[in-house]
């Protein structure tokens, strides 16, 4: 059986916390150039010059692209050959993040409780873990920063399995219409359907991970990202929310098996600064 | 179409305030102050105790944000807008007390735009997203308040030419609802759920 020390984790995590809010992935950086090319609002080519310049400045300069370093998710594909030696799991990818948020110029951007004290941690931890356990001798690791200006405009909604895809897409389209201004467009919306009451947001959250600009390789889902895109851009938000063609860079969409009475549809809604890193050992 | 640029200084005045029409893009220069959620929650506590507010409101710009560290040598880390929603429920009162300026993103309530136009201030937008950029048009910056809140606490930041868009000028006509209505493509668009 392979062994892999926590500190090799720790380490890991750290580097990709760093690389993550500091460069811009180069498929959302295309994206952003593609909708440049599109967008006809003054106002939108504005913001679509100002985000291509940030990008450049961040990696530049090695400052991070958004104030809100977010909180950290992390994805963990986690081979079954594999033992960890060390600390937890939850303990060492904690102390990446405490390294690279402290050590690195990072906004630290969470609170020990959320209703009462709402107290900063200090260190940006603890991270958001969804591990999966997977066959090989391999640790696969994706570092998602998230920032809650985003978050607050998800939405999910338990539908019934007659409201079908136009319940779908009402719903997708709504959710954007209500907050998508506040929440830093242009956009990249991940749209998980199916499972039940957790498992939905999870996969909207792995469907922002697909590179911008590829679609699901279900020929159905596939069209159903398509129409979604047209009828989120079909908004006119545009890019900084002052009205434009482009409100969404793109739109994902997951689906897994449900239950025969459920129709869950979450959708998770990102900023522009989609920031993402992985790496494995 | 031509984006008109202004340039303008705070602290600001009615007749600065007057100037500025939805869709101007304006470079800001001058002192403005950091508040978020925390912030503005500690503020209208003083306020309603009788204690002054932790700078005179009359004529200064809030920016809703919370730089990332400054790096040594450098006045300031990354420091795009939050979004301005969070706060609508204090904003009136600020107004109300002579805060001529706010810098976020996203949409107002109703009432903060009511009070906008009641009392002549103005909402900017600052690209959000573009978080490094918005800090090299920062040229010092000083806590003055609540520094135990960390990235919330109150800073006092010194802009040249900082790039803003109004967003809700002070006849109260809002970008953010008229914008999208030249692009969307269908016939009814949902009216905006304000709170």
């Amino acid at each position: 059986m392979k062994e892999i020390n926590s500190v090799e984790v720790a380490n890991l995590i750290e580097s990709l916390c760093i690389k993550a809010n500091i460069c811009a992935p180069e498929d959302v950086m295309e994206g952003i150039i593609l909708a440049k090319a599109h967008e006809d609002s003054s106002y939108g080519q504005a913001v679509l010059e100002d985000l291509l310049e940030n990008i450049e400045l961040a990696r530049k300069e090695r400052m991070p692209l958004c104030q809100d370093c977010g909180m950290v998710v992390v994805f963990v594909d986690w081979g079954q050959e594999v033992l960890l030696v060390g600390s937890t799991l939850q303990e060492s990818i904690d102390e990446g993040v405490r390294k690279a948020y402290l050590e690195n110029y990072l906004r630290r951007s969470v609170v020990n409780d959320p209703l009462y004290e709402r107290k900063n941690t200090g260190d940006n931890t603890p991270a958001i873990v969804h591990c999966r356990l997977v066959g090989g001798n391999e640790a696969k690791f994706t570092v998602v920063p998230k920032g809650m200006g985003s978050e607050n405009a998800s939405a999910l909604a338990m539908l019934s399995p007659a409201d079908g895809q136009e319940g779908v897409i009402n719903f997708v389209k709504s959710t954007v219409a209500q907050k998508g201004q506040n929440a830093c467009p242009p956009l990249i919306v991940g749209v998980g359907i199916g499972g039940n009451f957790e498992s939905a947001p999870i996969l909207a959250k792995r469907s922002l991970l697909r590179p911008v600009g590829s679609r699901n390789t279900d020929d159905r889902y596939s069209q159903l990202e398509e129409k979604l895109l047209e009828e989120i851009n079909g908004l006119g938000l545009g890019p900084g929310g002052y009205g434009g063609r482009v409100t969404a860079l793109d739109v994902h969409v997951e689906f897994m098996p449900t239950h025969i009475a459920g129709l869950p549809v979450a959708v998770n809604v990102c900023c522009n600064a989609l920031r993402h890193a992985s790496g494995h050992l | 179409m031509n984006i008109k640029t202004k340039r303008i200084k705070t602290p600001l005045n009615d007749k600065i305030v007057e100037s500025l029409h939805m869709g101007d893009r304006v470079l800001l220069s001058g002192f403005v102050y950091t508040a978020r959620d925390a912030a503005h929650e500690r503020m209208l506590k003083a306020l309603r105790q009788g204690d002054p507010p932790p700078f005179d409101l009359r004529g200064q710009v809030i920016y809703y944000a919370g730089p990332a560290p400054a790096k040594p040598g450098t006045p300031v880390g990354s420091i795009g807008p939050t979004t301005s929603g969070r706060v609508d429920r204090y904003a009136p009162v600020l107004i109300e007390m002579g805060l001529k300026g706010m810098i976020g993103k996203g949409k107002r309530s109703e009432p903060v735009i009511a009070a906008i136009k009641s009392h002549k201030a103005v909402y900017f937008g600052a690209t959000g997203g573009a978080a490094a950029l918005l800090a090299m048009k920062v040229k010092s910056s000083k806590v003055i308040a609540y520094e135990e809140l960390g990235p919330e606490a109150i800073y006092e930041i010194l802009v040249e030419d900082f790039p803003l868009l109004v967003v809700i000028d002070s006849e109260g006509n809002d970008l953010y609802s008229m914008g999208p209505k030249k692009w969307h493509t269908f016939k009814v668009i949902e009216e905006d759920e304000r709170s």
